[in-house]
């Protein structure tokens, strides 16, 4: 069954304003796949809507096969982890420990089984120092991989991350490529960092305008300036993608 | 010239009551009598208690997070400090403000926890002075500012830069409220032998111009959030586009309105200075505050001994207390009310 | 990041009052500053056990007294408004070194400075004991509303981040040269704040979509934590009592 499937999604803003005019994508279970795109083209609202956070206007959203509505929501969450642009948004509990555990405790965990699955999910980001840390004292790295930790305690089948490389240094960069390499869930990535993106993610999508307008391979894709062009993406100054195949 | 008038002040600052001016510092404890910190916080429970109620459909809405964040915001509003002439400072109270931006219960609510929270986590005012700080930096500029917002809004016209000007009023309202809250407690609870005129005088004076700080930074405030988001200004949430657009904000009408406070506080305080005030006291008599003949036993019995003895003249004090203590109460009664309907009848007009 | 408002109160140590659950210790700390606020200011042997008990307490928490000193200049205005007194009030007079001074204005100030400075002295040590996350908690076990204590909660969390940006935004108009000195020069403070307004509560709508995102049905869940054992109340409680029993003593002596 595929992990993730949205069709014919259509969304407006309360003011008017069009962010999705028709999105049509299919997810692989265990499949990375990376969201490109100009700014506004919809990749963060896009990514909103796949856990019910937006109501779109037309079209819909399958999660594992259910259906992302009302009823579901519960479970939806449950299953897609969003991991946001801003740590500091999802960092909110008093220490770094409460906040990991705000997820599961929601779902009905306890006790022993809480305490458990908190120190998973640190360890799994390799922070399991950062527990009784409080959230505003943290590297902009540590923040990140607390943050990760927040999402993983719920154990999701499906992680989206918005622009997740935004305030990494180099070393964090490293990290984070090291943290999700292994993971084994379905990875869907919004990013600018188009490195991040070939490292990370075999296939890859381009938006602009709300619409889904490029579909394949990402060396493929970012070996076509042209396309990178119309969409106002850019390689980094001398990266240069070498075009034979198997580097 | 203005040099010359922060000067003046401070002279007539020093010579009739040293102290912490601004309330923005909180009341320690042994501040007030026992009777009245009781009282205070007796009352401050009751009405915080009818604004958690009153916010807790409100707030499941827009949750929780909001309310946390506009509470940090207005804490840290409070800390800094903003210019009012030659280089001094002063702080916001920002209670009219939230209660403007977030509607009245929530702006209480907001505002309390940012006092009680100041004084059992920042060790920044007394334990037991929690009731009168509570009710003389939440309660009254809170509920008390909505309800002359509210009023004011009725008189401006039907547009942003009405919105301004009511908050402007508002704001300058709720701190003199606060004042006044102040120094009606200490009519009832003075620890000290200062009286209640001297306390008055001073309190409601000087807030009287710290106010006007109060009111351009709130008027400002609330004109930048009108106008990138009116949708988070609870007191315009009526206006439609083309009325917000409309920021007009007619400065003459606040000038005559000073003005004319000026003037009735002037004439106030010349009667606690003469011994003969025939004016105010036939007033006092005809509207039942003096009891001509005996002195008001009962009052004796109520108000601390301390805060009448040395008064000029006590009928005329008492008379302005009653006048001023029950504007005062009416205002956040109306706030109270005003609050209680809008959130009953999800009512968006001003009116 | 500086060493703000928000985390200059707490003193980390490790003590007996350090590890007490919150809720005894807010229990005590409200009881005793009730007596000693109810304490005529007569008894002034009764202000001199107060303080021997505040001695104490500092000792065993380890709290240097030096920042108990330092922190009470917060209540310095209110010491020189007390210091005054004598001075303006009214009522028999008496002579101090050939200045005439109030004996009740004497009296009066006494029972302002003792009270605030040793009222303040308890709340210091209380915060200097415990995390502000701890004392929230506390309050929560003390039965005031979930609603209260989540919100300031959120409050606690955020202020750091908020005072941050102010700051910055008050560097970034001071590098461009705007100092103002008055009022009328205030627009652009008032229109920043304005902004970070708007800021900020875009900020809360996205924690609230993150906690949506993390199953958030409205109540916070219950994170299971240690409440306050026996033996620590049996300590609260014979400070309660010590303060109680001087209270009584010290109405009925005088």
């Amino acid at each position: 069954m595929t992990a993730v499937v949205v069709a014919g999604l259509e969304f407006a803003y309360p003011d008017g304003r069009v962010a999705l005019e028709g999105v049509d994508l299919s997810v692989e279970p265990g499949e990375r796949l990376a969201i490109l795109g100009p700014n506004g083209s919809g990749k963060t609202t896009l990514a909103l809507h796949l856990n019910g956070i937006h109501e779109p206007r037309s079209g819909s959203v399958t999660i594992g096969g259910l259906s992302v509505e009302e009823a579901n929501l519960r479970e939806i969450r449950r299953r897609v982890g969003l991991v946001f642009q801003d740590s500091n948004d999802q960092l909110f509990m008093p220490t770094v420990g409460e906040d990991v555990a705000f997820g599961p405790a929601n779902l009905g965990l306890d006790g022993d089984d809480l305490e458990r699955r908190v120190a998973d999910a640190l360890d799994a980001v390799g922070g399991s120092e950062l527990a009784a840390r409080p959230s505003h004292h943290l590297s902009g790295g540590e923040r990140r991989r607390a943050a990760l930790a927040t999402v993983l305690a719920m154990e999701p089948d499906v992680l989206v991350f918005d622009e997740p490389s935004s305030d990494l240094d180099g070393a964090g960069r490293r990290e984070l490529v090291a943290t999700l390499i292994p993971l084994p869930m379905t990875q869907i990535i919004i990013t600018h960092d188009l490195p991040l993106a070939l490292e990370l993610c075999p296939r890859a999508v381009i938006m602009r305008g709300g619409r889904v307008v490029a579909d394949g391979s990402t060396r493929d894709l970012l070996l076509n300036r042209a396309l990178l062009e119309e969409n106002r993406l850019e390689l980094p100054f001398g990266f240069r993608l070498e075009t034979s195949p198997g580097s | 010239m203005l040099d010359a008038a922060v000067y003046f002040l401070r002279t007539v600052r020093n010579k009739v009551y040293r102290g912490p001016m601004v309330l923005a510092m909180h009341a320690p404890d042994g501040f007030l009598s026992p009777g009245t910190a009781l009282a205070t916080g007796v009352i401050s429970v009751i009405i915080v208690g009818l604004a958690l109620r009153q916010s807790r459909s409100q707030l499941k809405d827009k949750a929780i997070p909001l309310a946390g964040i506009a509470a940090a915001f207005v804490f840290a509003a409070q800390m800094f400090n903003f210019p009012v002439a030659a280089g001094t400072t002063g702080h916001l109270i920002g209670a009219a403000l939230a209660a403007i931006l977030l509607g009245p219960s929530v702006g209480v609510i907001v505002v309390t926890i940012v006092v009680v929270i100041q004084a059992l986590a920042f060790a920044d005012g007394g334990l037991t002075a929690l009731g009168y700080n509570v009710l003389n930096m939440a309660v009254i500029p809170a509920y008390g500012g909505y309800a002359i917002f509210r009023l004011a809004r009725r008189v401006l016209p039907l547009s942003t830069g009405g919105v301004i000007g009511a908050t402007g009023i508002a704001a300058w309202t709720s701190v003199v409220m606060s004042a006044i809250g102040f120094s009606i407690q200490w009519l009832f609870g003075a620890t000290a032998p200062v009286p209640f005129d001297d306390v008055f005088v001073a309190m409601v004076g000087v807030h009287s111009l710290i106010g006007i700080g109060e009111t351009v930074i709130s008027a400002l405030a609330v004109g930048s959030v009108v106008a990138s988001r009116p949708d988070l200004v609870y007191g315009a949430r009526d206006l439609d586009r083309a009325q917000l657009s409309d920021t007009k904000v007619r400065t003459r009408p606040f000038v005559v309105g000073g003005l004319l406070v000026a003037m009735v506080f002037a004439a106030v305080v010349s009667q606690f200075a003469v011994d003969d005030p025939d004016g105010l006291e036939r007033v006092a008599e005809d509207v039942g505050f003096a009891a001509s003949g005996s002195d008001a036993a009962w009052g004796d019995l109520v108000f601390a001994d301390y805060a009448t003895a040395g008064i000029g003249n006590e009928t005329v004090s008492l008379a302005v207390a009653g006048v001023v203590g029950t504007f005062v109460a009416l205002a956040v009664s109306s706030g109270i009310f005003i609050a209680v309907r809008e959130r009953r009848g999800r009512d968006p007009a001003p009116l | 990041m500086g060493a703000g408002h928000s985390h200059a109160l707490y003193v980390h140590e490790h003590s007996p009052l350090h590890r007490m659950a919150p809720e005894a210790k807010i229990v005590g700390a409200l009881v005793s500053v009730a007596c000693i606020a109810l304490t005529p200011r007569e008894a002034i042997w009764a202000f001199a056990v107060y303080a021997t008990l505040i001695v104490a307490l500092v000792v065993i928490s380890r709290v240097s007294p030096g920042f108990l000193l330092l922190r009470l200049v917060a209540v310095a205005p209110f010491v020189l408004f007390a210091l005054f007194i004598p001075f303006i009030a009214s009522g028999e007079k008496t002579e101090i070194w050939g200045v005439p001074v109030s004996v009740d204005g004497l009296w009066g100030a006494w029972n302002v400075l003792a009270k605030a400075l040793l009222g303040a002295s308890v709340s210091i040590v209380l915060t200097a004991t415990t995390e502000i996350a701890d004392i929230l908690r506390g309050t929560g076990v003390l039965r005031v509303p979930a609603l209260f204590t989540s919100i300031a909660m959120f409050m606690i969390r955020y202020l750091e981040l908020i005072v941050d940006e102010l700051r910055r935004m008050r560097v970034a108009m001071a590098s461009r040269g705007f100092e103002p000195r008055w009022l009328h020069q205030a627009r652009p403070i008032a229109s920043s704040a304005g902004a970070l307004f708007v800021r900020s509560y875009e900020r809360g709508e996205r924690v609230h979509s993150a906690m949506l995102a993390r199953g958030f049905t409205g109540t916070m869940p219950a994170l299971g934590q240690r409440r306050a054992r026996p033996a620590e109340w049996l300590s609260v409680a014979s400070i309660i009592v010590l303060c109680l029993i001087v209270l009584v003593v010290a109405m009925v002596t005088t």
